[in-house]
């Protein structure tokens, strides 16, 4: 099949020249104040523009202001993109661009050998070397010959490039990124036409900061054009062959958000969002703010309980309330959501997921809430746990979560994590118009009301919000009696309430679709199990694996609590199962416990994602060795 | 369906749930209840559209007992589940019923976020001075060397006073009451029900088992009109079974001091006039204690935008600036887009 992508601009055809690559990894790497994050954003949208298949890793300090070129304000944003399916951010950089010393010492050990090292010589003073913690300066003692090191001088050609718009030195070396980005864009012909309207439209109030911005690019691109430097050469990587539609990048923290809203309306409830902030949460606290036009309330409560509770206050009222938060953050709505559980109501709590314990590191991704998400509370209190694989699947997870809150009337637990919320990927736009919607009915009817009469095929209790006529109700923490709904401290009864609490969760692996094989049989000799932002390079490493011959099957899972009912029975038809998790072995521990299957862990809590070549050799391992 | 039925105006009685009252025999809570109900039904309110929420301890069983919708939570989180109710519904008349040790303590958080947000609620502390659920700690607002289990030698703590708090933390209505005074308790409640925006309201509750005649200082009825002052808005400042005694500025020392009328040349022109949008002095008659009267009625009112007002406001102007009905599927398409094509 071929595929053609069109751009919305016209390409300029100079790739007679150039050399062919199917696919290619750059890291762009400087200070937190240099806008590394700003030059990938820009970066990935003119590729995606071109066509190619991408997955990004935006890796930042927690610091919003770390001192500069310090090792611990180093801020860096990893694209690999190509003419082939793209599955994560890559496991090297091909080329790193180096803004400082500082930005050297931290990433120079991913680049690959051999690989394309470019740095700013304008940032390699003394004082940058010291700050960065350099004895002698690298550039010159020899320990770069296993790369190709290109030197440019980018902070005066920034400098010598904006001039004319009269900016303050200190304006003007802001450009910087911008130049840098112009030359990547000449390296991968690249559109830029994409970045001075973004750039035009950004500084519409500040035109001389557009007009700097703008003759950086093209004066960087200008360079790559001109200058005859080994190493700056110019590269093609054609259009990927990808499944047609409308597409745009998406990050997962904008994808979740705007799922949340398509479930909402789906359901036909007003949506009131209560967050605190939290990093890496915080995004989809911002998004939904901006979306007051869909019926959006969003709430920024005074702490993760007080937003919690709002959540479940807005759900009593007949709205869906919705909570957002991290693992730390989760910690404390812990209460709140087991009052959820007890009086049955309908809440969303998402957890971006970050590395812990306590506060850990809040920038970096980890998937260690598993545990938390599915046991972590006091009591017996099931609530139903899903995890978004990518960016773009936030979006049909988000809707979900919605569905199965309303649907049995439970708190939703929805993982995600650091790596999700900041990632970027292009996306198959959805159709709204083509989603089931899912109405929540409320109940009205007076005749033989009492607030915890339940649906007998899901288990669910009615919804009667205050308002209704005749069916005034008191509910809360306190057991209720399975008949009445009034408070009940009768041994049987509540062994019963807590048994159809348990079944009414249990039920829901009966609204779920069964568990499908991703790739690779049904059956065999290995299956590699994974849940979350996990999916990208395991579904790369298995099929590596597969091309070597290897009998290896990947299955990743949407619904982590309850699992799918036909999961079981899958795993048995496997002699291994290999669980990669960025934690200590949780999901293996699920599997272990509730199938008795002999699956084992690969762990990684590096704070980054896994390399593909890491599962593969546990794959390979598994089998050859 | 439900025919809608005209009903007459529903009775103080209406307002009381099946459940039979589980407090103690001689408990505060008995009389303020009896309050309640008389508001509600002199307010004409319906029992569908109101709300009672309520935290954790021994007031916080008060829903149950009403016949109109209730929601017990978790300990002193009431004022944020009410607050979502509000956000989620406006039009609901939604009471908040709290304990010192719930309201002040575990949750102490939460109230002032709903005071100084101004959430159109009404919010009753029931101030024993104790805590009675957990069987007789001492609670944030016992006296200082307030003897309990867990404090056999006495509290070394200095308690904090609700309405100085509720004044501080930004609440536009402040007022007091005191459980047994069933013609004036009522009032104070209205009073807390008319006002749009959050209603603190402190009511002084006799916890019959572990602080008995916590109050008696200024409730009882020998001591009672010489220790309480009824405040009432643009009236002089008097108390006492004659009305003979009132409150004057003392201004070299900045304070209120107790005069009596006719005595050392004071008329009633020295007695100051009770204003409630005055905070300063309603911050002065909030910290008035033994010997000083105590300030029992509306302490301070002064309105201000309500915060669910506020937020559906900006709701209701991003949706009238829309010239069609908000569209996800435009959202998504904004910014820059590709088409692929087989």
């Amino acid at each position: 099949m071929s595929a053609r992508a069109q751009s919305t601009a016209e390409r300029i055809d100079t790739t007679a020249e150039r050399r062919r690559l199917e696919s290619v990894v750059v890291r762009f790497a400087g200070d937190s104040g240099d806008g590394m994050q700003l030059t990938g954003t820009r970066f990935t949208e003119a590729v995606a523009l071109a066509g190619n298949d991408l997955a990004t890793f935006p890796d930042f300090p927690a610091e919003i202001r770390a001192p500069t070129g310090t090792t611990y304000g180093v801020s860096a944003f990893q694209i690999n993109f190509g003419a082939r399916e793209i599955r994560t951010s890559g496991d090297q950089p091909d080329v790193l661009v180096a803004m400082n010393p500082a930005a050297l010492k931290v990433n120079v050990r991913d680049l690959r050998d051999g690989g394309l090292l470019v740095v700013d010589t304008g940032s390699f003073k003394d004082r940058d070397l010291k700050k960065a913690g350099y004895e002698q300066n690298p550039l010159t003692d020899g320990s770069l010959k296993r790369y190709q090191v290109v030197e440019i001088d980018i902070s005066k050609l920034t400098l010598e490039a904006v001039k004319a718009t009269g900016l303050s030195q200190r304006d003007a070396l802001r450009c910087k990124n911008m130049w840098t980005l112009g030359l990547v864009y000449w390296m991968y012909d690249r559109d830029r036409k994409a970045t001075v309207d973004w750039l035009t439209q950004r500084f519409a109030k500040r035109p001389e900061l557009a007009a700097a911005n703008i003759a950086a690019v093209n004066a960087g691109h200008a360079f790559g054009e001109t200058a005859e430097l080994p190493g700056i050469q110019g590269f093609y990587v054609p259009p990927a062959s990808i499944s047609p539609g409308l597409y745009r990048t998406v990050t997962g923290a904008e994808a979740l958000s705007w799922g949340l809203v398509a479930g909402t309306q789906l359901a036909g409830l007003k949506m009131v969002f209560c967050s605190y902030p939290i990093t890496p949460a915080s995004s989809v606290l911002h998004a939904l703010a901006g979306m007051k036009q869909f019926d959006v309330l969003t709430f920024q409560a005074e702490d993760e309980i007080a937003a919690a509770c709002a959540a479940i206050g807005a759900s009593y009222a007949g709205a869906l309330g919705i909570t957002s938060s991290s693992g730390p953050g989760v910690a404390l709505k812990t209460e709140a959501i087991g009052l959820a559980i007890g009086v049955e109501l309908p809440l969303v709590v998402v957890n971006s997921q970050r590395a812990g314990p306590s506060t850990g590191m809040p920038t970096k991704t980890e998937q260690s809430d598993l545990f938390q998400s599915v046991w972590g509370r006091n009591a017996d209190s099931p609530v139903a746990v899903l995890a978004a694989r990518s960016a773009g699947d936030c979006f049909e997870v988000a809707v979900e979560a919605v569905r199965l809150a309303t649907r049995f009337m439970t708190p939703v637990i929805l993982l995600t994590d650091g790596y999700l919320a900041n990632a970027a990927e292009p996306w198959r736009i959805p159709e709204f118009a083509k989603l089931q919607p899912f109405p929540v009915r409320f109940h009205t009817d007076t005749a033989g009301f009492q607030p915890f009469l339940r649906d007998e095929t899901t288990l669910a209790r009615i919804w009667a919000k205050p308002g209704t006529p005749g069916l005034e109700h008191r509910i809360g923490g306190l057991e209720k009696d399975y008949n009445t709904g009034h408070i009940s401290y009768d041994p049987d009864n509540h062994q019963k309430m807590t048994e159809v609490r348990a079944a009414k969760i249990r039920n829901i692996a009966n609204d779920i679709p069964p568990q499908i094989v991703d790739q690779g049989r049904p059956m065999g000799r290995m299956a590699v199990v994974g849940w979350g932002s996990t999916y990208g390079p395991i579904s790369r490493a298995v099929s590596n694996a597969r091309k070597r011959g290897l009998d290896v099957s990947h299955i990743h899972l949407r619904y982590l609590w309850p699992m799918p009912r036909n999961l079981g029975e899958l795993l048995r038809g496997y002699e291994q199962v290999l669980v990669p998790e960025m934690n200590m072995g949780q999901l293996k521990a699920i599997l272990r416990a509730e199938y008795l299957v002999p699956a084992a862990g690969l762990n990684k809590v590096s704070g980054q994602p896994f390399k593909i070549a890491q599962i593969e050799q546990a794959i390979v391992a598994g089998l050859e060795g | 369906m439900n025919a809608p039925t005209k009903i007459d105006k529903l009775q103080p009685k209406d307002f009381a749930s099946d459940q039979e009252l589980r407090w103690c025999p001689g408990c505060g809570d008995y009389a303020i209840i009896k309050s309640v109900h008389k508001a509600l039904a002199d307010l004409g309110a319906t029992r569908e559209n109101t709300v009672f929420v309520s935290g954790i301890g021994c007031a916080a069983r008060f829903p149950y007992y009403m016949s109109t919708y209730g929601f017990h939570t978790i300990h002193g989180r009431a004022p944020a589940i009410a607050s979502g109710i509000k956000l989620a519904n406006p039009e609901l008349d939604v009471w908040i019923v709290s304990g010192d040790g719930d309201a002040l303590s575990i949750g102490g958080n939460h109230l002032l976020h709903l005071l100084r947000r101004n959430v159109d609620v009404n919010f009753l502390l029931f101030n024993n001075e104790i805590y009675g659920l957990t069987k007789g700690q001492y609670s944030p607002t016992s006296r200082l060397g307030t003897k309990s289990p867990s404090t056999p030698l006495g509290s070394v703590e200095l308690p904090v006073s609700a309405t100085v708090f509720a004044l501080g933390v930004g609440a536009r209505f402040v007022a007091r009451g005191i459980d047994t005074q069933q013609q004036r308790l009522p009032e104070v409640l209205k009073r807390a029900h008319a006002h749009r925006g959050a209603s603190f309201v402190e009511i002084f509750q006799n916890c019959i088992v572990y602080n008995d005649g916590a109050f008696d200082g200024f409730t009882a009825k020998p001591v009672a009109d010489e220790a309480q002052i009824h405040l009432e808005h643009g009236k002089p400042l008097l108390y006492g079974k004659d009305r003979k005694r009132g409150l004057r500025l003392d201004l070299r020392r900045l304070r209120l001091e107790a005069v009596t009328l006719g005595e050392a040349g004071v008329g009633e022109a020295d007695i100051l006039v009770h204003d409630e949008t005055n905070r300063t002095l309603a911050g002065m008659l909030a910290a008035l204690e033994p010997p000083m009267p105590v300030a029992i009625g509306v302490l301070y009112c002064d309105p201000a935008p309500t915060y669910e007002a506020a937020v559906q406001r900006q709701v209701d102007e991003v949706r009238a600036k829309q010239s069609r009905a908000p569209d996800l599927d435009a959202l998504m398409r904004r910014g820059h887009t590709w088409t692929v094509t087989a």
